[in-house]
C-alpha cells in the first residue's frame, strides 16, 4: 500500500486501490453523466437517479449535498466528481474552490496571486500549528 | 528510417480548451497564456511532424472503474473527441497511425514493456488540448488535425502508478521502435500533463514554481535525476495532480542522445500561473 508514505501530506487523498474500491459504485454514477440523457435524467430527479446505483446512502446524501470533500473521503476521485460539476454548469475552478471552503472570488484571486503557497503546506503538522491551509 | 526529430512538453488544462472553444482565447486572464505558445506554433509550422505520439493521461474518461491500463497504445483508425460532461469539444477527430503503433507495440512489447493495445478510445482535454495549444483551431474549411497522433495512455489517476524510472525507459524503448521503422517518417513524441497544480481537498490550489522550474531544468539537462523523483514528493511539492510530470519522462527517454553527449537544445520554454488551478509549463527541445 502507498498509502502510509503520503499520509502526513496534509488536505490530501490518495486514490489507490482501496479508496476505489470503495468508490467503485460513486464513480461508476459520475461515468454515467458522460451521456447527455443520463445528465438530464438526473437533473430531472437526483434522488431517483442516485437510487439506480448501489452506492452507500452516505455516498448518496454527499453528492445531493454537493460536499466533494465527503465524496473523496467516500472513494471518489477528482476526474470523476467533476462530471457532477459538468452536470451543475459549473466550472472545475468552481468545485475546487469550493473544497477548500473559500469563496469563489477568493479562490480565484488566491491563484491569480499564484496559487496556495507550498510553504507551510507540506505536512500535516503544519496544519495544525496554524489550524488549517496556508493561503 | 523513421527518426524522433524533436520532443515537446505542455501542460493540458481542460479550461485552456474551453476558453478556446467559446472564444475567449484573447481574455486577459487567457492572453498570457496563449501568447507564451506563439512561437511554438510558429515553429510547428515550420517544423511539421509527420507524425505525433501524444503521451497523456486519460481522466476518468476512456477508462473508469472497470480498467486501469499502465500504460496503453492506441493502435485504431482514429479517436472521436469524448464527452467528459461539459458536451464533446468542436474539435476534429482525431486520425491515428495504426501501422506504426503497431511497429511501436512490437517493438516495445518485446523490450518487455507490457503495453495495453487499444482500437476503440473516446479522447478527453488530455489529448486534445495539447493539439489545441500547439497547432491552434483547425479551420472549418480544412477541419482536421496536421498529422496523425498515436495516443499513448498512462495511469496516473489510481494508484500504483508507473515510476519516473520506467517512464524513462519507455520512452527510450519508443525511441529504438521509431528508429527501427521502415518508413521515412518525421516523428515528434509529446508528453503532456503538469506542472504543480492540486486539484483537491482543502490544499486545492498549491502552486510550486520552484519545484517546476527545477524540474524543467533537470528534465532537459538530467533526465536520470528527474527520473528517480519519488511518487510522494511530486504528490508534497507539486500536489496531487503534480503527478503528471512522470508522464513528461516518457517523451525525454524518447529524446535521441547527441553525439557529444551534451544536453538537447531548448527551442522554447514557458511557464505560467494560472490557469483556472494549474501552472503551466511548456517545452520544445531538439536533438
Amino acid at each position: 500500500m502507498p498509502s502510509a508514505d503520503f499520509a502526513d501530506i496534509p488536505g490530501t487523498v490518495l486514490f489507490d486501490a482501496q479508496q476505489a474500491r470503495k468508490g467503485y459504485w460513486l464513480n461508476q454514477f459520475c461515468m454515467s453523466l458522460m451521456k447527455a440523457a443520463n445528465r438530464t435524467r438526473f437533473k430531472a430527479d437526483e434522488a431517483a437517479y442516485l437510487a439506480e446505483w448501489p452506492m452507500s446512502d452516505e455516498q448518496r446524501q454527499a453528492v445531493l449535498d454537493r460536499d466533494m470533500n465527503r465524496c473523496l473521503a467516500l472513494g471518489g476521485n477528482i476526474y470523476f466528481l467533476v462530471k457532477i460539476a459538468a452536470t451543475d454548469g459549473i466550472s472545475v475552478q468552481q468545485m475546487v474552490g469550493r473544497m477548500t471552503g473559500m469563496n469563489e472570488a477568493d479562490y480565484r484571486d488566491l491563484m491569480l496571486r499564484g496559487g496556495r503557497p507550498i510553504e507551510g503546506n507540506r505536512y500535516r503538522h503544519e496544519w495544525s500549528s496554524h489550524k488549517g491551509p496556508g493561503g | 528510417m523513421a527518426q524522433v526529430s524533436a520532443t515537446v512538453y505542455t501542460s493540458h488544462v481542460p479550461a485552456i480548451g474551453a476558453a478556446l472553444d467559446h472564444g475567449r482565447a484573447a481574455e486577459p486572464y487567457w492572453a498570457p497564456v496563449f501568447a507564451g505558445y506563439e512561437a511554438s506554433r510558429a515553429w510547428l509550422r515550420e517544423n511539421p511532424p509527420d507524425v505525433v505520439v501524444l503521451v497523456f493521461n486519460d481522466h476518468a474518461t476512456a477508462f473508469g472503474p472497470d480498467l486501469v491500463p499502465t500504460f496503453a497504445i492506441g493502435t485504431g483508425e482514429s479517436y472521436a473527441p469524448a464527452d467528459e460532461g461539459w458536451g464533446a469539444r468542436p474539435v476534429p477527430v482525431v486520425q491515428g497511425h495504426p501501422e506504426l503503433a503497431a511497429h511501436i507495440a512490437q517493438s516495445v512489447i518485446q523490450d518487455d514493456f507490457d503495453l495495453t493495445l487499444v482500437n476503440r478510445m473516446d479522447v478527453d482535454h488530455g489529448l486534445t488540448v495539447p493539439l489545441s495549444l500547439l497547432f491552434g483551431q483547425p479551420p472549418a474549411e480544412d477541419f482536421r488535425w496536421p498529422c496523425p497522433v498515436i495516443p499513448l495512455a498512462v495511469n496516473v489517476v489510481q494508484y500504483p502508478v508507473p515510476s519516473g524510472r520506467r517512464c524513462l525507459a519507455l520512452g527510450r524503448a519508443i525511441r529504438k521502435a521509431i528508429e527501427s521503422y521502415g518508413d521515412h517518417l518525421n516523428v515528434q513524441v509529446w508528453g503532456t500533463g503538469g506542472m504543480s497544480h492540486q486539484l483537491q481537498g482543502p490544499r486545492a490550489g498549491l502552486i510550486n514554481p520552484v519545484f517546476d522550474h527545477a524540474f524543467m531544468d533537470m528534465l532537459t539537462t538530467v533526465p536520470e535525476a528527474a527520473a528517480v523523483i519519488p511518487h510522494v514528493d511530486y504528490v508534497r511539492e507539486a500536489g496531487s495532480e503534480g503527478i503528471e510530470l512522470v508522464m513528461w519522462l516518457v517523451a525525454r527517454g524518447a529524446m535521441p542522445e547527441r553525439a557529444d553527449g551534451r544536453a538537447p537544445t531548448c527551442v522554447h520554454r514557458f511557464y505560467h500561473v494560472p490557469a483556472s488551478n494549474t501552472a503551466v509549463g511548456h517545452l520544445v527541445l531538439t536533438p
